[in-house]
């Protein structure tokens, strides 16, 4: 559990410009360890889902900052943070938002593809074998429409895990999966966490599933309440 | 860039129809555009090449562009002159010294010179009675200045010389006339002077207005036909370099005052309709090539609506604006190219039809059949517009796509 702080969120508003500002996440402050589990928790519209897009620098803050290993990430140009995405951040989504007219190989490969630093056969042979990982090595040659939703999910995650991020994110995994996929998804994710000491930040509203994190962060109405 | 080929082509793969008719329509515009350039251009290759042919490059005339000044006005050059009941000089007509302009003339490099009377006649045969011009030559020097002797079709330019009184007909002339070689016609002046020339030649040039109007006999003939001994009233010139007609007549009417037409000058109304032909092929053309750039739009807006999911997945996988631009603008550019390459097999096809197509027209030129131009030059024009049309098409598009947040898409959800 031990580590240096990955990530260093410093009074982070975020509002959302109109002539109605709506308030998604207010005055967060956030330290984040590498190799922790953390499960942002909280009702629907307390602002989870904002705030891990903000980590994951998909948005950026209204006001505040923050950094990633000790790196001011606000201050970054569009193009660099798609970088830092690539090369630091792995997304997994509650829709799986894979390609569909590439097979599960083919999803995998693509951020390895979008980095360009090995050759080709390199890339596939690493995809198998994260394919492999999660038990999805028969399944690489299908287009998502042919793979079950908890198939489809392993895949997603096997491509967030592509490039080896040190952050991984994930926003209601398990909200498409029945009980038994959810149970493996988060199994995954704590393994990804203590073995290879990725960090990974869930969104979920399931309670029985955020008690196998580490750390849960409660959000309400944009702020946070508790952490446990 | 590999990558961001391979997404691309794999939406345009996943939409044929869509595809396949950009394709099409960008083919048809190119296509078109070869075949059109082919026949307009071919027609007016041959027709300025017959022209250059049949015809000197520079006509000298008798004749002042202004009239000459008068000499109040010369002397108030700066004063408001009006000068009524002006009546023009009964002048002896022709080129003052015309010899002597001609040998000045010839003794320019590249440059062929010969004298010409040129003259209104009548021609009567039986009961049929024609006017025609008839031009005074000397066959040694106009066989350099025209092609008068390649285009004849019967007799020969020799036969001036060795019958007394010879003639040559153009043969439209001749057939309206209904005379054919060695009968003997006659020819009455304005001057009242009546020949019986036989004809010895008859000349078939491909330009109507020449077939139909022009004969030639010997420059003494038509001097005693005129009634005007000596004189000659057109000095016909040829060049080595067509290019130079322009500026040589200019610089011979400001030597020697008379009015002296370039090849492009005397042609002027027809090289006019030219521009407007090719003013309607290109707008033709970039209609077709607008409505198809309009497909090109249409398939990249719409694969952009259905892929805002993918690309705000492309997004957050660390995609930035300029891949998702490149992956549309890609898009736009590969339905350009594989239209073009499609469209210049088209092109090809479709001039190749045209050139098996055979009939006869009377226009300016006679001709059995389109006359095609070839040149790689079309194909290349046509290639750089299909290309600029479907770039421009996806471009505000792919702009579009760029914009997209992919926050406002993930948290919508599906």
């Amino acid at each position: 559990m031990a580590g240096q702080a990955l990530i260093e969120v410093r009074n982070v508003t975020r509002i959302l410009p109109g002539p109605v500002p709506v308030t998604l996440v207010r005055d967060i402050n956030l330290s984040v360890r590498q190799g922790e589990f953390i499960a942002i928790v909280g009702a629907s519209g307390s602002g989870k889902s904002s705030l891990l897009y903000l980590l994951g620098l998909l948005d950026v803050p209204s006001q505040g900052a923050i950094f990633f290993e000790g790196a001011n990430t606000t201050l970054l140009n569009r193009e660099a943070q798609a970088r830092m995405r690539l090369v630091h951040l792995g997304f997994v989504f509650q829709f799986h938002f894979l390609l569909p007219e590439f097979t599960a190989l083919g999803n995998v490969m693509i951020p390895m593809r979008k980095k360009g630093t090995r050759p080709e056969a390199d890339i596939e042979r690493e995809a198998r074998s994260l394919l492999a990982e999660f038990g999805m090595e028969e399944y690489s040659h299908r287009l998502p429409e042919e793979l079950s939703g908890g198939e489809r999910q392993r895949v997603a995650i096997a491509r967030a895990l592509a490039n080896r991020p040190s952050l991984i994110l994930a926003d209601e995994p398990t909200g498409n999966l029945d009980s038994k996929n959810a149970r493996q998804v988060f199994d995954i994710f704590k393994r990804l966490a203590e073995k290879n000491g990725q960090t990974v930040i869930v969104v979920t509203h399931e309670a029985h599933l955020a008690k196998q994190t580490h750390r849960q962060i409660r959000l309400l109405d944009g702020r946070i309440a508790t952490v446990e | 860039m590999h990558l961001i080929l391979d997404i691309a082509v794999t939406h345009l793969i996943h939409r044929k129809r869509q595809t396949l008719v950009s394709v099409l329509g960008v083919a048809m515009g190119v296509g078109f555009f070869i075949a059109m350039a082919a026949m307009m251009q071919g027609f007016q290759r041959y027709f300025v090449a017959k022209i250059i042919d049949v015809s000197p490059h520079i006509i000298m005339k008798d004749e002042y562009r202004t009239p000459p000044r008068q000499p109040v006005e010369l002397k108030y050059a700066e004063g408001a002159v009006r000068l009524f009941n002006l009546r023009p000089r009964e002048e002896r007509r022709g080129i003052k010294n015309g010899m002597a302009v001609i040998d000045a003339i010839a003794r320019q490099p590249g440059v062929a010179v010969a004298p010409t009377l040129a003259g209104q006649i009548f021609l009567r045969y039986g009961t049929k009675d024609l006017s025609a011009t008839l031009y005074g030559i000397d066959p040694d020097k106009e066989r350099r200045v025209t092609f008068l002797e390649q285009d004849l079709i019967a007799g020969s330019l020799n036969g001036l010389h060795t019958t007394a009184n010879g003639i040559i007909l153009g043969s439209g002339l001749a057939d309206k006339i209904g005379v054919s070689l060695g009968d003997t016609l006659s020819v009455i002046s304005p001057a009242g002077v009546i020949l019986k020339m036989k004809v010895v030649g008859v000349f078939r040039s491909g330009i109507t207005a020449k077939d139909n109007y022009e004969s030639f006999t010997l420059l003494k003939k038509a001097q005693i036909l005129q009634d005007r001994a000596n004189v000659i009233n057109q000095i016909r010139i040829r060049l080595g370099d067509i290019n130079q007609a322009a500026a040589l007549a200019r610089s011979l009417e400001v030597r020697y005052d008379y009015r002296t037409e370039s090849w492009e000058e005397t042609n002027k109304n027809v090289l006019g309709i030219f521009v407007i032909q090719n003013g309607i092929m290109y707008s033709t053309v970039s209609a077709i090539l607008i409505v198809a750039a309009f497909g090109i739009f249409n398939i990249i807006t719409t694969v952009i609506h259905e892929k805002e999911h993918d690309i705000a997945i492309l997004k957050s996988i660390g995609f930035d604006e300029g891949a998702i631009r490149g992956i549309f603008l890609l898009e736009g550019l590969a339905v350009g190219v594989i239209g073009t390459l499609i469209g210049w097999a088209l092109g090809y096809g479709l001039t190749e039809l045209l050139a098996t197509v055979r009939f006869s027209i009377e226009g300016f030129v006679k001709s059995e059949g389109f006359v095609l131009y070839y040149t790689f030059k079309h194909y290349l024009i046509a290639g750089c517009f299909a290309l600029i049309a479907s770039l421009a098409a996806s471009y505000l598009p792919a702009r579009k796509a760029a914009a997209v947040n992919p926050v406002d898409i993930i948290r919508g959800g599906v």
